[in-house]
């Protein structure tokens, strides 16, 4: 079937709070970015579904700023529904952000008027 | 030797340049452009009107066949302005031999130039910021090598000082090349003393900006057997496409270089061992540690120590960026084509005191994007084919 926007629909749920990824039945499996064909399989019996929202840190890197300007983490976290995506990982230094590090999603407020998914140490949220 | 594939030894570049590589005030990227592809067509001793293939890059003008067709004020049959990143150009050279082949064409001549220090002050990239990573506000491109040297560290053990030994060698081979825009001693304290920009990458592991143009001409193997210079033949040349941006990439510490080398050694029937000199894109110095490693000159994980080793360094059993690469000789924006030119010139025995003695076979090596598209050209002396 024809996906509804797929990007706008995904916006459109971080703006209301939730943080929902796109799931295939057929082929179980999730989708991030979220497309109007799942990749590889080109499933396209997709549906809007909850993940845990829960993920491992799989590649991390400082983005360094000129004072007074704080640095910032950028990461790349995977899902432990598979999926992986960049983001910020807060809560704690960017410079301790560790692969490995077992994070929690987060829907916090981003640069662009637009609700942004973070993640957070698991232990700390 | 063994035939890999109908297109082996079929074309060979016959002409090759470099113009205005460092700084070159006061230029547009498509004067700088023609006057790399202007040389070139002199260098092959053939004329800008017999060039019916026109395959180039700009850094912002998106229909830059166009515009390279009506500045030479030339008819081309077949214009190319494709783009893949800095990579792009050995596309170019597939499509190139492949027309070449069918006789569709006679000379190809495949251009790029930018002034990106002198005019724009930064790097231009093309790639357009994805929806879903632009909110975080990566510092592309390094933040993504960043993220692949990160990884590569993590996995493997790789050092922040065996990274900078990439950059010193290429430095010192840039010592070597008076063309080279930064030159003099530099140390692995050195690399480790510059800012950090995205850990674990600091200034001096990132290339240059700098402005510079490149320009090379192919044609069929049998007109190129008479023309000004001795032919370079083209033995392999092969792409392969993974991903556009870095969190998409399946294992942070492979690339599509895998595939790109296999086709390519396959079709040229020949393997790593046979290789005299390489030139790959070093855009940050983690990317000349995957790609020896996923072409095969080391094993997965070892290019660190590989290259720390003094391995690729001046002097050591495989030279890799005789020019000094875009670490330390020139960076305009996509340095694929450099890559080929510095092949071709040590296959001519025309590097000067960075010459590799009898170097007989060389491959030359392009990424674009965020290690998105990858491909390997092999070349070689007319006896190899």
């Amino acid at each position: 079937m024809t996906q509804a926007a797929p990007t706008s629909t995904y916006f459109r749920h971080l703006a209301e709070g939730r943080f929902l990824l796109q799931h295939s039945p057929s082929t179980d499996e999730w989708v991030y970015y979220p497309r109007m064909v799942a990749p590889k399989t080109g499933a396209t019996d997709i549906e809007w579904a909850e993940p845990s929202g829960l993920g491992t840190v799989y590649a991390t890197t400082v983005k360094r700023m000129k004072p007074p300007a704080a640095h910032v983490n950028i990461a790349i976290v995977e899902l432990d529904e598979g999926p992986r995506m960049m983001t910020h990982v807060q809560g704690i230094a960017p410079e301790d952000v560790q692969i490995g590090m077992r994070v929690r999603a987060r829907i916090v407020d981003g640069p662009d008027d637009a609700k942004i998914l973070v993640f957070e140490p698991e232990t700390g949220a | 030797m063994t035939i890999g594939t109908n297109l082996r030894g079929k074309t060979a570049f016959v002409g090759a340049a470099t113009f205005g590589c460092g700084e070159a005030p006061g230029y547009t990227a498509i004067e700088l452009a023609a006057e790399a592809g202007r040389l070139a067509v002199e260098d092959a001793g053939l004329s800008l009107s017999q060039m019916d293939g026109l395959f180039i890059c700009l850094p912002a003008d998106f229909l830059s066949g166009l515009s390279i067709a009506e500045y030479y004020g030339i008819h081309p049959k077949m214009t190319n302005n494709s783009r893949t990143g800095g990579s792009a150009f050995f596309g170019h050279v597939e499509w190139a031999a492949l027309a070449l082949d069918a006789g569709l064409i006679d000379h190809a001549l495949i251009v790029y130039g930018s002034n990106q220090r002198t005019g724009a002050g930064k790097l231009v990239s093309a790639q357009a910021p994805s929806v879903f990573e632009h909110p975080y506000r990566p510092n592309n491109p390094v933040a993504s090598y960043a993220l692949a040297a990160s990884r590569h560290m993590h996995v493997y053990g790789t050092t922040a000082e065996q990274l900078a030994s990439v950059a010193v060698s290429a430095r010192q081979w840039a010592n070597l090349n008076p063309e080279a825009f930064r030159q003099g001693p530099l140390s692995i304290e050195d690399v480790l003393s510059t800012r950090l920009v995205a850990d674990p990458l600091r200034v001096a592991d990132c290339c240059l900006v700098t402005d510079g143009a490149a320009a090379v001409v192919m044609t069929r193997a049998d007109r190129a057997k008479d023309l000004r210079k001795p032919p370079i033949a083209l033995l392999g040349a092969a792409s392969a496409t993974w991903h556009s941006e870095i969190s998409q990439l399946e294992d942070l510490t492979v690339t599509a270089a895998t595939e790109s080398g296999a086709r390519a050694f396959a079709q040229a029937g020949l393997g790593t061992a046979d290789v005299d000199v390489v030139n790959v894109y070093d855009a940050f110095t983690i990317n000349t540690i995957l790609f020896l490693e996923d072409l095969g000159f080391c094993k997965k994980g070892e290019g660190g120590a590989f290259i720390a080793s003094g391995a690729i360094s001046p002097g050591g059993s495989l030279p890799v960026n005789t020019n000094g690469g875009g670490l330390s000789f020139c960076h305009p924006g996509m340095y694929g084509l450099f890559t080929m030119v510095e092949s071709i010139r040590q296959l001519r025995n025309e590097a000067g005191a960075r010459q590799i003695a009898g170097a007989k076979i060389a491959l030359a090596h392009g990424n674009g994007g965020t290690l998105s598209s990858q491909a390997t050209c092999l070349m070689g002396i007319a006896d190899t084919v």
